[in-house]
């Protein structure tokens, strides 16, 4: 799976896409996992921009919550947004919508992570 | 088969407070105002029919225990949780105090799903035939345990009826009680196994008390083949799935979402959701089947394949 990562000053936004579940879980968590590792205090902010995926079952989930424990544990921030109307309820019944931040769109996220992110996402 | 459930809730047993039945009859008594219910068969039908389930009625709060009647004279249960204690009182009830068979099938010995055990009057009862399965190799040990100083005053050298341990191995497939039976190994706390019955085509899961971490694929095969083509899935659903594989992780539980995604992927007729939260009231787990059922719909097209979800309460019969 291709995440065309995208560099908002100091945040990164990645682009997943389609369905993640039992077949492509693995291919998303191997794209994901290079870029988690700068993903810390005083390094870069990371945003998953969900707005092209259909659906994530609890594999995929579970790769979202690895994700979350290592980014915490370096004292980074993840945050995931533009669910899509059935993965946002998907986010809900599994209540992951409590345990990540989750935002509406890419610009809140950012502005949320990281002002000068805000900033520069108005730009292109 | 007809499957009963004597106990549904999980970890431990569970009473309603005062409060809350006040809450229930005082929801009841609003919606039921001037609707004209003078008898006792008006109130009973606007109950049954009307009132929404968690005001009407109760999952209840007895720990583990389900009844598998297959047309024969022999009793076949899932666990001795303490809706095994209802359970017994009713058969003798019913009966009389001898000439019962009981076969028993064990999850595993967490207290939650043995400390009915004491408090099941047929074992005290001379010229009844208890048959206890299981496969950890410590079931007898752990029951005569509960059963003495300094646990309970009554020592299990006290029970009267012949009581016999057979220790199952998981994967095999046996013939007991009428019923085709196969064990499997599940994560949790000591292990623990679900069991498959089959009878007259007809095939039930019984699957309590195990975590469903998703990191093995070929684990989730073997789930997905134990639950296959199965009229009903008895499913521990006690977590929601991010406490699952966050701050629960490794408690031994699993989630709703789990066990929708493994009965449609199993192509399974029938989820049962078991093992209730003891924290979650009447209305959270009506809240819990109402989701539940939601997320079934909006995958179903995803699945090729629909599944009925259910939430069990103590009381509950289905047919198979």
């Amino acid at each position: 799976m291709q995440l065309e990562p995208k560099r908002f000053a100091d945040a990164i936004a990645l682009f997943p896409h389609g369905r993640i579940d039992h077949a492509t879980a693995d291919d998303f968590r191997a794209a994901l996992t290079p870029h988690l590792a700068s993903c810390r205090a005083g390094g870069d902010r990371l945003v998953l921009d969900f707005s092209a995926v259909e659906y994530i079952s609890s594999v995929g989930l579970r790769v979202l919550i690895l994700a979350s424990k290592q980014v915490k544990k370096q004292g980074g921030a993840l945050a995931v947004c533009g669910l899509q109307p059935v993965v946002r309820e998907i986010f809900e019944i599994s209540r992951f919508n409590l345990v990540l931040d989750v935002f509406p769109a890419l610009r809140e996220a950012l502005a949320r992570l990281s002002p000068p992110a805000r900033a520069a996402v108005d730009t292109v | 088969m007809l499957v009963r459930f004597w106990g549904t809730r999980g970890s431990i047993p569970v009473a309603m407070s005062a409060a809350e039945i006040q809450r229930k009859l005082v929801t009841a008594l609003v919606q039921g105002a001037g609707r004209g219910l003078d008898t006792e068969d008006k109130a009973r039908a606007f109950v049954e029919r009307e009132l929404a389930f968690p005001i009407g009625h109760t999952f209840g709060g007895e720990s583990s225990c389900v009844e598998i009647e297959t047309g024969e004279s022999d009793y076949v249960l899932c666990d001795l949780g303490s809706g095994a204690r209802r359970f017994g009182n009713s058969v003798l009830a019913a009966r009389g105090p001898a000439g019962h068979r009981f076969h028993i099938f064990m999850s595993h010995l967490h207290w939650d799903h043995i400390l009915g055990f004491p408090f099941f009057m047929p074992a005290y009862l001379p010229g009844n035939f208890v048959r206890i399965y299981g496969c950890h190799d410590t079931v007898e040990a752990a029951l005569r345990r509960q059963n003495s100083a300094p646990t309970f005053p009554v020592d299990f050298s006290r029970m009267g009826a012949r009581i016999e341990f057979v220790r199952l191995e998981p994967g095999r497939q046996y013939e007991i009680a009428g019923l085709s039976v196969r064990p499997k190994l599940q994560r949790h706390g000591g292990d623990s196994y679900g069991y498959r019955f089959e009878r007259g085509g007809r095939v039930l899961v019984y699957s309590t008390d195990s975590e469903h971490k998703q990191d093995d694929p070929a684990e989730v095969e073997a789930f997905v083949e134990f639950f296959r083509e199965a009229d009903l899935v008895i499913f521990d659903a006690q977590y929601s799935l991010a406490d699952a594989i966050s701050i629960k992780e490794d408690w031994g539980h699993s989630s709703n979402v789990v066990g929708v995604e493994l009965c449609q992927l199993a192509r399974a007729r029938r989820l049962c959701l078991y093992h209730h939260e003891p924290v979650f009231d009447d209305e959270r787990l009506a809240t819990l089947l109402a989701e539940t059922q939601r997320l079934e719909e909006i995958t179903r097209a995803r699945a090729g394949h629909r599944v009925e979800v259910l939430a069990a309460y103590d009381g509950l019969e289905i047919a198979l």
